[in-house]
């Protein structure tokens, strides 16, 4: 076997364990709120017969391991239970918002990606400059900036006063750009740094001199001498970014009306929905450990230097 | 790091610190971290000012004055109960910074003592602690503020707890770090060689190393957890009303953006100058901190 496999084996491996460490936590959420759990997970307005027949399949006279172990079996299965408010399953009020809710969070990884390179290379390439120092503020606003009151103010100027664009709602192109910006603005403003930063250190680089000794042509230095050697930092950052992002993505939900997770997520709380949440916060949590790996497995890629022992 | 033998032949910690007034020169002439301690300066004195300037109470509801645009009476305008939106915003400051502190002084009473142990002991405590660690960092930050609030219910005690439980993984990191990489120093070698305690190497050596890191991260957490507890009050999941938070002022707000834009636009501006002004400090501090870096 390749190093390279083993390296990816390994670090599925270790995956694993944090998977079902989060289905841990999920089934303990509940058993922490005071009260009876049946209840709790049935919902206020639930019958008698229906609280019952939770009871019963929470089996919650046997020993809490074995209610772990028919939890993890039953979400195994794809049952995440009904939802207390609507009675449909959960795993199809999720189903019905993994879309909206991974196309927003796409659209602003992309877009996030893309102007933070561009911010972060322009403002490194002309260090001090009256360029550099108006993206470096700019990027300094984005991640002060509430990204709920960004949206807002995004919305107060392109919708109500210009009529441009949507206040809110899900459809084509048009009201996918205040959410995009407002969701990215934080992301753009982390990458746009880390890029400059990451940029500027490669620049005192003897390959980096020697490139420009050589004669290599200036863009061909910074792109295929400097950026490539910076890419490590950058992607680390725009990995994590995933994680800031679907929190942000909670929020620009909520204030676009986005039929998306999040706003699933923040109204199961409101009418303390616990199937829901549990199915959600799951979800969430099972994407983002996903692209954490895949950031790992990336730079074995990006990095041949890496070992992986 | 380096050490240096003292006159006494006792093995001692270089000043690794910095001394303090040193600091508090260099961050004197930081001139993006004066502008935010400026900032934070002003929005504490006009909270502790709060009572002898501003003539209405946060609470107060008034039906005949409702939603009305700012004016000399009223600067920032009124909400939808007739209230005053500049005495909310600024008792508005003292829920905010009140909850920022208490939320990152939890997360470093966790993370701090947990990352010294787990960097400083090695061994099966810290994977044990790492394995908790990487648990807590498999949900996004604010998610997981979201669930806690979720079973811990609102108010203000709820929410410093939530705020100050998702952060802390990221100080008990933090700490590690610096503790593990302190452990391998020469001197500690030499202090244990000599019979110095364990819980003394801790106290003297260890603990002060890590203040730095800590110091400049705490003031950058304050920031994030004044946003990350705005971004709860927003969804109405933050204290209760009436208390003026400025996240609840604004997801409030929001139901009436398009006949009253103030209500919602100058709570947003308060977080983000705020949020602004820690940010600024804590870069600020950094560089103070760290002599190696150039001053910005």
């Amino acid at each position: 076997m390749s190093s390279l496999s083993h390296y990816v084996l390994r670090r599925v491996g270790l995956a694993l364990p944090t998977l079902f460490g989060v289905t841990l936590v999920i089934f303990l959420m509940v058993r922490l709120i005071p009260g009876d759990p049946a209840r709790i997970i049935a919902g206020v307005q639930a019958s008698d017969e229906e609280v019952t027949r939770i009871r019963r399949e929470l089996g919650v006279d046997r020993p809490i391991a074995v209610q772990y172990a028919r939890f993890v079996g039953r979400m195994l299965r794809g049952d995440l239970g009904l939802s207390a408010v609507t009675r449909a399953p959960v795993l199809e009020e999720i189903g019905l918002r993994l879309r909206p809710t991974g196309l927003l969070a796409l659209s602003s990884t992309v877009v996030a990606t893309a102007v933070g390179l561009a911010a972060g290379i322009v403002s490194a390439t002309r260090q001090y400059s009256v360029l550099d120092y108006l993206v470096m503020t700019v990027a300094l606003c984005g991640v002060s900036i509430p990204v709920f009151w960004l949206g807002i103010m995004l919305m107060l100027v392109f919708s109500v006063h210009l009529h441009w664009l949507p206040a809110g709602g899900y459809g084509g192109a048009a009201h996918f750009v205040l959410p995009t910006l407002t969701l990215a603005a934080f992301s753009i403003a982390i990458i746009a740094r880390m890029t400059r930063s990451s940029l500027l250190e490669t620049f005192n680089q003897d390959y980096v001199r020697t490139a420009r000794a050589k004669g290599v042509r200036r863009p061909a230095v910074i792109l295929r001498h400097a950026l490539k050697n910076a890419l490590i930092p950058i992607i680390t950052v725009v990995g994590l970014q995933f994680g800031v992002l679907l929190g942000g993505a909670i929020l620009t939900e909520t204030t676009f009306a986005w039929p998306g997770m999040g706003r699933l997520l923040v109204n199961a709380i409101t009418a303390r929905d616990y199937p829901v949440i549990q199915g959600v916060v799951l979800t969430f949590a099972v994407v983002f450990t996903v692209v954490n790996l895949a950031v790992d497995l990336l730079y074995a890629y990006v990095d041949p230097r890496i070992h992986y022992g | 790091m380096s050490t240096r033998a003292s006159t006494t032949g006792r093995w001692v910690a270089a000043p690794l610190v910095p001394r303090r007034a040193g600091v508090l020169r260099r961050l004197g002439r930081h001139r993006t971290a004066t502008a935010g301690a400026a900032i934070l300066a002003a929005f504490v004195i006009a909270t502790l000012l709060a009572p002898l300037l501003l003539r209405h109470d946060p609470n107060e509801a008034n039906f005949d004055r409702v939603l009305q645009r700012p004016s000399a009476a009223h600067p920032l305008g009124t909400d939808q109960l007739g209230r005053d939106l500049l005495t909310r915003v600024v008792y508005g400051a003292r829920v905010s910074f009140l909850i920022g502190i208490l939320a990152v002084a939890l997360s470093a009473a966790i993370g701090v003592p947990v990352g010294v142990i787990s960097g400083y002991q090695g061994g099966r405590v810290d994977i044990a602690v790492q394995r908790v660690v990487d648990l807590m960092l498999a949900f996004p930050g604010f998610l997981l503020a979201l669930t806690l609030i979720s079973v811990l219910g609102v108010g203000v005690i709820n929410v410093v707890a939530s705020v100050g439980l998702a952060t802390a993984p990221t100080y008990i990191r933090l700490v590690r770090g610096v503790a593990l990489s302190i452990a391998s120093q020469v001197y500690i070698e030499a202090a244990r060689a000599v019979g110095v305690p364990e819980a003394r190497i801790v106290r003297r050596h260890v603990l002060p190393n890590c203040l730095p890191p800590v110091i400049v991260q705490s003031t950058l957490q304050l920031g994030a957890a004044i946003l990350t507890a705005a971004g709860l009050g927003f969804l109405g999941l933050g204290v209760r009303p009436p208390t003026p938070e400025w996240g609840t002022m604004l997801g409030e707000g929001q139901t009436y953006l398009f006949s009253s834009w103030y209500i919602a636009t100058f709570p947003g501006v308060a977080i983000f100058l705020t949020v602004m002004a820690f940010n600024l400090l804590g870069d600020g501090l950094r560089d103070a901190l760290d002599p190696r870096m150039k001053l910005g």
